[in-house]
């Protein structure tokens, strides 16, 4: 059965539809990802199901009941905001206990205890329970702010951006401490990001969402591999995936109605000038530490693709290149197949 | 533009020693990052290079003269923050000249200078639009244009483009870096973003905990990293360790770990036994099975074109980076072979890099 369910569910603050029809189930103990740009409608959705927002079309289920008029403290989620107020006359140990001390959850104080022990260890801020939650730094308050939040059992997580106001060292461990910590307590999250590589890495399925509408849902790899749209392929992967005007293959070599190829760095082989194939210049090469960028001129097309770490490229090198089963885009920009039909893929 | 000297400056709040005798120089013209975890003294030394705080201790130089004891506003630098705020009720026009209005320069000066930054910033056709209709790039390009406008001797930037999507982040990184090759301005930003940092720097610092932990290209950073600290800060995922317990002559080549032999650059120095960490990045890292350092598949994170697969040895957690088309099945045992000329090795109890043929030195702060 599914834990929660948006039932064709439409929002707009006046002039602006925020989420226009959106329907998605979540199965119990799944990890979902909504993935789009500032204003896509994610965050909205999330205050939707909370009940922090009421629809103005469509039903919210969670758990098997209909919630569309419960007020938010009958719902049984917790919420993790992107920016946490926490109780700054408080000690970092009874912010993460006070949502354990609620009347409307007596728990004994050793229960209480071990929850928030357990949580500040797997959150690495066990050296600062005594401390005020004033005396912290920004990324030390948004791990209590989690904390708040996991010493909790609610029926669903919404997480709003709980990692992005933190360092990038400290983000990539708590992505993946997260991912464990749901994968082990076997708890239902649906969560809200831009960024491509926490969706790719928690996910059990993505959702890409841009101007209030949910465009595609499926695993990373679906996504990644087969996306519906040159929308949806350009949110996903490092460096971007290249879109150039289908002229430039040559005539004959795309079915007639495909408009834009996109090449991702798997689609590119690099050869030396002198094997078949469209020739390019290397522009330059782009250090970025673990990933370096080859930047490639055909024609007056720029390409990224990412440097074969064995093979030695220059700026001004002539090369040949090689697009090995490339992603068709029509004039809407639908992804077809090599057969230039749609929904196949 | 200038050159700004930071000279064994150092900085304490009561007990607390936020900066700890920091050297370095900022060349004219170049564009300099400061990089570090939160709580590293990077954003204290980036104030006090602005004169917003009065170092405790060591002297600030701007251009060969002594600025240390000067306030921010004689100092002729330019603090960009979060590249957020613009006033609504203005146009781009008024958003950009507000900082030479303040200053009451002469109406005219001012038209030329909007004009110019507009130009640099290639928003001279949105002038007269107000900053309501315009697309977040462009009012970010609005912000940038009431920074560059009083043509100061350098820029200080505190992570400007900390609140923005990470896309847009990327692009925004190109931008300022095309920007500042433009109008060639000495630059010191601080992140704790090593992308922005690998993508932008011409130098990297590397600081932790109040000190300087390597100075270099954003390159010699990442291929040598000085001390296990920075071979852990930089790269995502970041370098693995294999410990070993051995002593090494001038002259190695090879180091055994456990039933392994494995190549390394020529080590330049003798050391007695002890416990030393092979340091490899994830990249340099592939399977074969014939290889006798073996481990268990614990985890595979799926990144589209590669993924990176954490495989638990004896001797640590290894992570190789592998194309996304390699079957790897959690709970398998692979032999690893790490590629030799990419090897760093560490002294595992000081965390400081062997002098080696690929750590010939360098700095040690």
């Amino acid at each position: 059965m599914a834990e929660v369910a948006l039932l064709d569910v439409s929002k707009s603050f006046g002039a602006v539809e925020a989420v226009r029809g959106l329907s998605l189930s979540i199965a119990d103990g799944e990890f979902v990802v909504l993935l789009g740009p500032t204003g896509a409608g994610k965050t909205t959705t999330l205050r939707l199901i909370a009940g922090l927002e009421r629809p103005d079309r469509g039903d919210v289920v969670i758990q098997g009941r209909v919630v569309t008029d419960e007020v938010p403290a009958e719902r049984d989620v917790a919420f993790v905001f992107q920016q946490y107020s926490l109780y700054p006359h408080l000690t970092v140990y009874d912010n993460l206990a006070f949502p354990l001390r609620s009347p409307a959850r007596r728990m004994d104080e050793t229960t209480v205890r071990r929850r928030v022990q357990q949580v500040a260890e797997l959150l690495h801020i066990e050296q600062k329970l005594g401390n005020r939650a004033t005396a912290l730094s920004g990324g030390e308050m948004q791990r209590v702010a989690i904390g708040r939040a996991l010493v909790r059992e609610p029926a669903l997580y919404l997480m709003d951006e709980p990692l992005s106001s933190l360092d990038a060292k400290l983000r990539a461990e708590l992505r993946l401490e997260l991912k464990r910590i749901q994968r082990e307590l076997g708890t239902t999250i649906l969560y809200v990001t831009h960024d491509q590589i926490e969706a790719m890495t928690m996910a059990d399925r993505i959702g890409v969402m841009n101007e209030g509408v949910l465009i595609q849902l499926g695993t990373p790899r679906e996504v990644y591999e087969r996306p519906s749209s040159a929308y949806v392929a350009s949110r996903l992967g490092t460096p971007s995936i290249n879109l150039i005007p289908a002229e430039l293959l040559g005539a004959g070599s795309v079915p007639p109605n495909v408009r834009t190829v996109g090449l991702r760095t798997e689609h590119i082989r690099i050869s030396s000038a002198d094997r078949p194939g469209p020739l390019a210049r290397v522009h330059w090469v782009e250090h970025l530490g673990d990933q370096n960028h080859v930047h490639l001129r055909l024609d007056e097309h720029s390409l990224v693709t990412l440097a074969d770490p064995v093979q030695e490229l220059r700026a001004g090198d002539q090369v040949s290149l090689e697009f090995t089963e490339p992603l068709y885009f029509d004039q809407a920009g639908n992804r077809v197949g090599a057969d230039g039909l749609r929904g196949h893929a | 533009m200038a050159e700004i000297r930071i000279e064994t400056v150092a900085k304490t709040f009561g007990a607390f020693a936020a900066v700890k005798g920091v050297n370095f120089t900022v060349d004219h013209g170049s564009f300099l990052v400061i990089l570090g975890p939160s709580g590293c003294g990077k954003t204290t030394t980036l104030r006090m290079i602005a004169g917003l705080e009065l170092p405790s201790a060591g002297r600030i130089l701007l251009d060969g003269e002594d600025v240390t004891a000067l306030p921010a506003s004689a100092r002729d630098i330019a603090f960009v923050f979060q590249l957020f705020a613009l006033y609504p009720h203005m146009n781009v026009r008024q958003n950009i000249g507000f900082p030479l209005r303040c200053q009451n320069y002469p109406r005219a000066e001012i038209r030329r200078s909007v004009e110019e930054a507009a130009r640099l910033l290639r928003i001279d056709h949105l002038l007269d639009r107000r900053v309501g209709g315009l697309s977040g790039g462009d009012r970010q390009r609005v912000a940038l244009g009431r920074a560059i406008v009083r043509r100061p001797k350098a820029f200080l930037m505190d992570e400007p483009l900390g609140a923005l999507d990470s896309e847009f982040r990327r692009l925004m990184c190109g931008e300022l870096r095309e920007l500042h090759d433009r109008i060639d301005a000495t630059t010191v930003y601080i992140t704790h973003d090593q992308l922005e940092a690998m993508a932008m720097a011409d130098r990297i610092v590397i600081m932790n905990q109040g000190r300087v932990e390597q100075i270099g290209t954003p390159q010699e950073i990442y291929d040598r990293p000085n001390t296990m600290f920075v071979a852990d800060f930089i790269g995502a995922p970041p370098m693995s360790f294999l410990g070993v317990h051995t002593s090494l002559q001038r002259g190695d080549r090879r180091i055994r770990i456990g039933g392994a032999a494995v190549e390394m650059p020529e080590v330049f120095e003798d050391r007695s036994e002890g416990k030393f960490a092979i340091g490899v990045r994830p990249e340099n890292v592939s399977f074969a099975d014939a290889s006798p350092l073996r481990g268990q598949v614990i985890g595979a994170e799926y990144l589209g074109t590669t993924q990176i697969v954490t495989v638990m040895t004896a001797h640590g957690q290894v992570k190789a980076r592998l194309p996304s088309g390699n079957a790897v099945r959690v709970g398998e045992s692979v032999g690893l072979t790490l590629r030799p000329d990419r090897i760093s090795l560490f002294d595992a109890v000081s965390g400081q890099a062997l002098s080696s043929a690929l750590h010939d030195g360098g700095y040690r702060g």
